[in-house]
């Protein structure tokens, strides 16, 4: 998508316009500032690969980037993301190519219902961007806001390890 | 709205083999085909006994050419494409994966062949809904037959055009092939230019399965599986032998991890559930909950929502609701509506064990118990031979409402065209929400249309209609379609729980742990599995129904987990009290042989016989049998010092449910079940005063989390010698048992009650 540039004429007269900057493009939003971000991807950018799931930060469905650092989506106010950098599960994949963590989620078959899939994978992808080989103990632990309902754990566990070794390995992509 | 179905496997069953709304689909055969672009179509049609059973109501079906009962459609269309069409629907139990695999057995093509088109109630036959375990011992059955039929079917026409003897063809890969002249002709190449149909009695539910007690619910007496329909050959239609289904032993595609399909689109977040969906014009939706159950509205304002911009109250009885142009203002508009409530006096969670016993049901029960006639199962006398032993126990057990917390709430779209209604909603009985739909808005069952998006989970958590009728109220008044989406607080409260139960166990044995009586009293939590699978010769089992406080429904493995806790804790105390090991008291009293290969597999990969003990760490085990199911559950916890935490270190799980369809997805859901079983075992509890939730959200409602994970082993006993049982549900019953048992031998602490430790274990609890 074509950036947008700065705030328009009628976000302006509104007072209600703000630009945040999703999976690399500029986007303007048109919404209260204190709409949740969560809110403003799924229901006006139609980025529905981020999860409403409990709407206080408590089980991770939401979690998307922000400056590179994982987030809870329902938790952040658009005005709190405004010109910061939002990446979601659809900008993950990059030219029809999987995020290696994506392709350890599949791979390992590392969900059931997969509705938490999303979430646990953006919080998978931070975790890995800080540590590069973290142990089963702080997988454990810095997913744990991450609810899996259908007890997937063991097999994202094995997920994230094999995503790790991979970025490990890997060429850069 | 109706209350949702009972947490009872007869009334599930009952309900699943009840036709209901069969006769009203739009399309015969004929434009089916027509509709279809030609080919070839193999319908399965129920067995004759139901058919029977049923004739009554299928007199509605309006001189209606369709055969009475029909449980799958199989098409083959003129490029060779296949398309599976099933009532059933997927919200994560890995269905449309493992019953792919099966119809690509039969029919001899790759998996991703198949299209499989689940859960509409336009396009799919009629399907009581998804639950009770029952997709793999009935579904998969009838669509190898329907597969096996159309395999027949082609070989036919292939025999035909070559003028050659059938018998020296094979289909092999999506191709009949000739291997004498070395011929072959894709599926698509026979089926091209063609208008076939064909029709096969599917097995009986319940015919290809063993084992399971679910008394007078099953049918007998009807055709096996893929014999030919007796009388009604519709025109066109050939009638086949019976095809003769592929042994599991020499399975190829069905038996392997088939990777799930679509997988991809769960990792990329394409994947689109209901509340992911979009219409053109659609709004979005709320709606005003009462403060409390049972509450009557003494006064409600709208004036200031109704004057936002976009927003229209939407009132009729005693439903009240927002739409809005977008989500966020519509929760605002809910927000601005004024309401006072008027809750009455209810009775809370405190008092809730003493309720159940005060307020039994009274009258004869229709959800059965044991099978005897006034609901209890008694053999012999239990009374003298207690009298006469030498060990005997008396405890009482208790497991508290739990939630299903599906991590996608319930959610609809409705969108009206004139006097048509389309829904989409993540419901496990597609059928049953239609024909809600259809009632409430007083239209006929044709005119509604249910579509079943993969769903984010149910748990049995999703039979009802709620958020479907909500949606299309909603829809009507607006005029546009609607989204609505509940929140996590409403999922808590509005939805349903699993019950809770007060269940009394008396036991006698002989000195050497052989037992000699046994009485179980199940007050509400249901009648799931409450057989004992042990040999006792004197039994009184009796479920005992009560009104419950709470809505209370459906939940993975029903109250099988409630009367396995209170057995298998039971069965724990009375070897302690006769001083025998654990697992020698059950196999000393086991005959059946599934349920001791489960038992010995658990404790020879736990290593039982060198458990470790001492430095707060305890083992136990526990075993049980349920909906063709055999599990046996080993469980090793550590309890921190002064019992403030209760820490789950390894679970070791056997399971068998005969011949394996994907045992990448069955792992799965046995590894899910014992993570998603720790939560009622050690912390799940809804509490509840006076008509209101005192817990309805995830920061005071624990969940399993990734640090709760134990060391998890799966043992897998592959029957191929037997026909497949469902697995969504029995893995999760052993989990609470075992780790009570644990505690116990952890602590010398006997915990009698779900969930075992929320706060950890009571110091100075008698044992």
């Amino acid at each position: 998508m074509a950036p947008t540039g700065g705030r328009g004429p009628a976000a302006r007269r509104n007072g209600i316009g703000t630009r945040i900057i999703v999976n690399g493009a500029e986007r303007q939003v048109e919404a209260p500032p204190e709409e949740s971000l969560l809110s403003v991807l799924r229901n006006r950018l139609q980025l529905t690969g981020t999860k409403y799931g409990c709407g206080e930060g408590q089980c991770g469905a939401c979690t998307v980037l922000l400056d590179g650092r994982a987030a809870r989506s329902c938790r952040v106010a658009l005005s709190a993301a405004a010109g910061k950098r939002i990446t979601t599960v659809e900008g993950l994949e990059q030219n029809g190519r999987l995020h290696p963590v994506q392709a350890a989620f599949l791979d390992a078959e590392a969900f059931q219902c997969g509705y938490c899939t999303p979430g646990m994978i953006v919080a998978a992808v931070a975790l890995l961007q800080r540590q590069a080989n973290p142990s089963d103990e702080e997988i454990a632990t810095q997913l744990a806001g991450n609810v899996c309902r259908c007890g997937t754990y063991p097999r994202i566990l094995a997920a994230v390890k094999q995503a790790a070794a991979a970025l490990r390995q890997g060429p850069a992509r | 709205m109706r209350p949702p179905a009972d947490d009872d496997l007869a009334r599930e069953l009952q309900q699943q083999e009840v036709a209901g709304g069969l006769h009203r689909f739009d399309l015969d055969r004929r434009v089916f085909l027509e509709v279809l672009g030609g080919g070839l179509l193999v319908w399965l049609s129920a067995p004759a006994a139901l058919g029977a059973q049923e004739s009554g109501r299928a007199a509605g079906a309006g001189g209606h050419p369709l055969p009475r009962e029909i449980s799958a459609w199989l098409h083959i269309d003129q490029d060779g494409r296949v398309t599976v069409f099933t009532g059933k629907v997927e919200m994560g139990q890995n269905i449309r994966t493992s019953l792919a695999q099966q119809v690509a057995e039969e029919l001899r093509v790759p998996v991703a062949a198949i299209r499989m088109v689940m859960g509409d109630t336009e396009l799919t036959p009629w399907d009581a809904g998804t639950f009770g375990s029952r997709t793999t011992p009935t579904m998969g059955p009838q669509l190898r037959a329907a597969a096996a039929a159309a395999r027949e079917a082609l070989l036919d026409l292939a025999a035909e055009r070559w003028q050659a003897p059938r018998a020296t063809l094979a289909a092999d890969h999506g191709q009949i092939v000739n291997p004498a002249t070395r011929q072959a002709l894709a599926y698509g190449e026979l089926t091209r230019g063609q208008d076939l149909v064909r029709q096969v009695v599917a097995a009986p539910p319940g015919a290809a399965r063993s084992g399971t007690a679910a008394p007078g619910a099953t049918p007998s007496g009807a055709a096996a599986p893929g014999a030919t329909t007796p009388g009604a050959t519709p025109p066109g239609a050939t009638t086949p032998g019976a095809p003769a289904l592929t042994p599991a032993a020499a399975w190829r595609v069905a038996g392997t991890a088939v990777p799930k399909v679509g997988g991809r689109d769960f990792v990329t977040g394409r994947h689109q559930y209901t509340s992911d969906l979009a219409r053109p014009e659609m709004l979005h939706g709320k709606v005003l909950r009462p403060a409390g159950f049972k509450a009557t509205l003494a006064l409600l304002d709208t004036a200031r929502a109704a004057a936002m911009p976009g927003v229209k109250v939407v009132r009729d009885g005693d439903f009240t609701g927002v739409v809005a142009p977008d989500a966020w203002t519509a929760q605002r508009a809910l927000e601005a509506l004024e309401a006072r409530w008027q809750v009455p006096p209810q009775p809370g969670s405190r008092d809730l064990f003493a309720w159940l016993k005060a307020n039994e049901e009274t009258g004869e029960s229709e959800r059965g118990g044991g099978g005897g006639p006034a609901g209890a199962h008694v053999t012999g006398a239990v009374e003298p031979a207690w009298a006469a032993a030498p060990v005997k126990l008396a405890q009482t057990y208790t497991v508290q409402y739990i939630a299903h917390a599906p991590l996608e709430p319930r959610a609809a779209v409705a969108e009206w065209q004139g006097d048509r209604l389309t829904v989409w909603t993540g419901t496990q009985r597609p059928f049953a929400v239609r024909d809600e739909l259809a009632e409430v808005f007083h239209l006929p069952a044709a005119r509604v249309r249910v579509i079943v998006p993969d769903t984010g989970s149910a748990y049995g958590g999703k039979h009802t209609a709620d958020a479907a009728v909500e949606a299309a109220r909603l829809a009507r008044a607006a005029g546009k379609p609607v989204k609505l989406v509940w929140t996590r607080e409403e999922e808590f409260t509005w939805a349903y729980f699993r019950p809770a139960g007060v269940i009394e166990a008396r036991s006698a044995a002989r000195a050497d742990g052989t037992l000699v009586a046994w009485e179980f009293h199940n007050y509400n939590s249901g009648p799931s599995a409450i057989a004992t699978p042990y040999e006792v010769p004197n039994q009184r089992i009796q479920f005992h129904p009560a009104r419950s406080p709470l809505r209370q429904g459906s939940y993975r493995g029903l109250a099988a987990t409630a009367n396995h806790f209170a057995r298998e804790s039971h069965m724990d105390e009375l070897a302690h009290a006769a001083g025998i090991e654990p697992l020698q008291l059950r196999l000393h009293n086991l005959a059946e042989p599934r349920l001791r290969a489960v038992l010995e597999a658990a404790a020879a990969a736990f290593g039982w016989s060198r458990r470790p003990a001492g430095g707060g760490r305890g083992c136990g085990l526990a075993c049980g049998t349920e909906k063709g199911g055999y599990v046996a559950t080993c469980a090793e916890v550590e309890v921190a010092p002064a019992g403030r935490t209760v820490r789950i270190r390894r679970v070791v799980e056997a399971f068998e449910c005969g011949a394996v369809v994907n045992p990448g997805g069955l792992r799965n859901q046995i590894e899910g079940a014992i993570v998603q079983a720790i939560g009622g075992a050690l912390f799940e509890a809804v509490e509840f005063e006076n008509g209101r939730i005192s817990n309805p959200r995830f920061a005071k409602y624990r969940v399993p989390r990734f640090t709760d994970l134990p060391e998890i082993e799966v043992v897998v006993l592959d029957r191929k010698d037997l026909p497949p049982a469902g697995a969504g549900e029995t893995p999760i019953v052993g989990l609470a048992p075992a780790v009570g048992n644990a505690i116990f031998a952890a602590t010398g602490v006997r915990l009698r009650g779900l969930p075992l430790a929320p706060y950890g274990v009571p110091a100075g609890t008698p044992a």
